[in-house]
């Protein structure tokens, strides 16, 4: 990557940036949330009209309602829902709105729609603050999802989203706001959706990560590579849809796959991965599937409870090995 | 100029009266599958307020939608195609009766989720706003609608941003088979519209010119940038609350219904107001022709009309071709 073009910067400043690239590049772009008036006129988007920037009550249903009709009619709403968990009381516009509206009206309609969700676990913040829910709408034909795990591809996927001509979820997990390394600055650097990246390469196992795992899934990775196990660890990147070939491809090499994921044990992202391993590319399988997952209990406010139910780096690490 | 919005707003009201008329009869022939839900009574209030829209406004509405979009002025035949679950559909055969939509009137969506239009429609008033367009939206919803929560909050925010909307509640007394009376702490809808700071205006929905006045003045105000209105139209729905549904038990009383039926018709009412103001029996006579012809030719057309490929479904689920796994 050329230096010259790009800038060190956190996280949350990657996705910062690519709003702002977006709204100046599109006037159909609009901003729609609670607490964004820092955005707003005088704010970090300063030269931008406020109409396009409306910082809203603590109302999730109701502008995320609107949101899906302006998506509807000709604008290109960011829907900043702050805390994944208040994306339940917008769950009813997203589901039964945005996901299908296209459909049931026979394609009379595209809804360019994007909703940010802050996924803020592993802080002390006790369960109503702590989901991962991405899984529940993993469950909902019509939606994307991505979960971008470092600075450029937060930059990359919400740009990609809010290019996108149908709904698509950002889940960003909080606890990598303050992650920071080089970002390019080219205005139109877009990822895809739908595609995996291998954030490292490898051929004993295949290590599936999903959303904020993937710094726990490389750590591990390096810690096996000294005991001579080489783990090769695909970065979902998108979670709807799924990108099958990768896993399967990963998996032809490696007979052995790991699959870490922040959401609850049942029915989570994981499940489906295995799912589709036990499916299509079970005769490539040396041992059985593994998931490091969380337990199936609501999150705990106190710091040493919380911690130890989340995939980690020791967790990750152990379930390779029961493998090898 | 005047009587041609009568003549208009007439020959909606028929083509509604006749459309659900013949609907009723296509059920009763085994010939719709799932629930249709029928405006008949409340064409005065749909059809005044739709008379005071351009085309290019926007309107929202529930699952009791096959009026909305025929008083936007959409064609009978894609409609009745779409409750017959044909490939001609409006909806191509996704949607079916609760989900009739026409974007080419500017009917944005129908939908089921009782209160869900509100929020479009005020989001479709949001873009007209941002986009600097002079269009306004309106949303149709029932009494039972108003006690989401969706309703409050898309209301404050209309009032706080000024947005070019219209909230038009279509009161006809019964949420399915629960009474208003039992399920608002007071019984004038309107009135609620004081906590966001709009307008409210109670209107006799089954009276055209009332409600055609209030809303003209609503759409005006809107256009201007003056901010949101809540009307309330009182009317009275006809049918039960599903076409052929069986209710076991008396929720509203016989002579209610008798009453409406006899002396609050809106189509008679309003025949009897044009011949008041002029119109020719002849005249009043080649409009309803006109509409019987309408309702005719979709039958027809919705008849004669194939059925969608079941594999269809797998299609237009997103913007572009997708790949569904089977």
């Amino acid at each position: 990557m050329n230096t010259t073009n790009t800038k060190r910067m956190t996280y949350l400043d990657a996705l910062g940036l690519a709003q702002r690239e977006e709204l100046e590049r599109d006037p159909t772009t609009i901003m729609i949330g609670e607490d964004i008036t820092l955005y707003a006129a005088g704010g970090a988007y300063g030269n931008i009209d406020p109409k396009r920037i409306r910082s809203t009550p603590i109302s999730e249903c109701g502008f995320a309602g609107m949101a899906v009709g302006a998506a509807m009619t000709g604008l290109r709403p960011i829907v900043d829902l702050t805390i994944a968990n208040f994306i339940y009381l917008a769950a009813d516009p997203i589901i039964n709105q945005a996901a299908r509206v296209r459909y049931m009206t026979g394609g009379q309609f595209k809804v360019p729609v994007t909703f940010r969700a802050s996924m803020w676990h592993s802080q002390s913040n006790a369960a109503q603050h702590s989901d991962r829910p991405y899984p529940m709408f993993m469950n909902v034909p019509g939606l994307k999802i991505v979960v971008p795990a470092t600075p450029t591809d937060a930059k990359g996927l919400l740009k990609a989203a809010i290019r996108d001509d149908n709904p698509v979820l950002v889940f960003e997990d909080n606890d990598l706001w303050g992650m920071k390394e080089d970002v390019t600055l080219d205005t139109d650097f877009v990822l895809p959706i739908g595609k995996a990246d291998i954030k490292r390469a490898g051929s004993d196992v295949t290590i599936i990560s999903v959303a904020g795992c993937l710094r726990h899934c490389l750590k591990a990775a390096e810690a096996l590579a000294k005991e001579g196990i080489s783990a090769e660890v695909v970065d979902l990147r998108t979670l709807l849809p799924l990108d099958n070939e990768a896993i399967l491809t990963s998996l032809a090499k490696s007979g052995r796959i790991v699959i870490a994921d922040y959401a609850h044990r049942t029915c989570g992202a994981a499940a489906e991965i295995a799912a589709i391993v036990a499916e299509d590319g079970f005769d490539l399988l040396k041992k059985p599937v593994k998931r490091v997952v969380t337990p199936d209990v609501p999150i705990p406010f106190s710091p040493g409870m919380e911690a130890p139910l989340y995939p980690g780096t020791v967790s990750i690490a152990a379930a390779v090995r029961q493998l090898m | 100029m005047k009587n041609d919005i009568d003549s208009e707003a007439y020959l909606r009201m028929l083509k509604i009266r006749g459309f659900e008329q013949a609907v009723s009869k296509l059920i009763t022939e085994g010939e719709v599958a799932g629930a249709a839900h029928s405006s008949i009574g409340q064409e005065a209030a749909i059809v005044g307020a739709c008379m005071a829209l351009n085309l290019d406004d926007y309107i929202s509405g529930t699952h009791r939608s096959h009026g909305h979009p025929i008083g936007k002025g959409a064609a009978l035949n894609a409609l009745m195609a779409e409750i017959l679950g044909k490939a001609t559909g409006i909806c191509k055969g996704r949607g079916g009766s609760m989900h009739l939509t026409d974007t080419s009137v500017g009917s944005i969506g129908e939908s089921a989720i009782v209160g869900g239009g509100i929020p479009i429609a005020t989001g479709a008033a949001l873009s007209a706003q941002v986009r600097g367009t002079k269009q306004v939206a309106l949303s149709f919803f029932g009494d039972g609608a108003s006690n989401e929560g969706v309703f409050h909050e898309s209301l404050n925010m209309a009032a706080i941003w000024n947005l070019p909307v219209i909230f038009f509640c279509e009161n006809n007394g019964y949420a399915a088979v629960t009474p208003a009376r039992q399920t608002h702490g007071q019984p004038d809808i309107a009135k609620r519209a004081a906590g966001y700071g709009m307008p409210g205006v109670i209107v006799d929905g089954q009276d055209f010119d009332a409600v055609y006045n209030a809303t003209v003045e609503a759409v005006g105000r809107a256009r201007r940038g003056d901010g949101p209105t809540l009307i309330e139209a009182k009317t009275y729905r006809f049918d039960e609350h599903c076409v052929g549904l069986f209710i076991n038990g008396n929720y509203r009383p016989a002579a209610e219904i008798e009453h409406y039926k006899t002396e609050r018709d809106p189509v008679t009412l309003f025949r009897a107001a044009l011949r008041g103001r002029g119109f020719a029996e002849g005249a009043l006579q080649e409009i309803e022709r006109h509409a019987n012809a309408l309702v005719e030719d979709a039958i027809a057309f919705a008849k004669a009309s194939p059925y969608p490929d079941p594999e269809e479904a797998f299609d237009l689920i997103y913007a572009e071709p997708a790949t569904i796994r089977r």
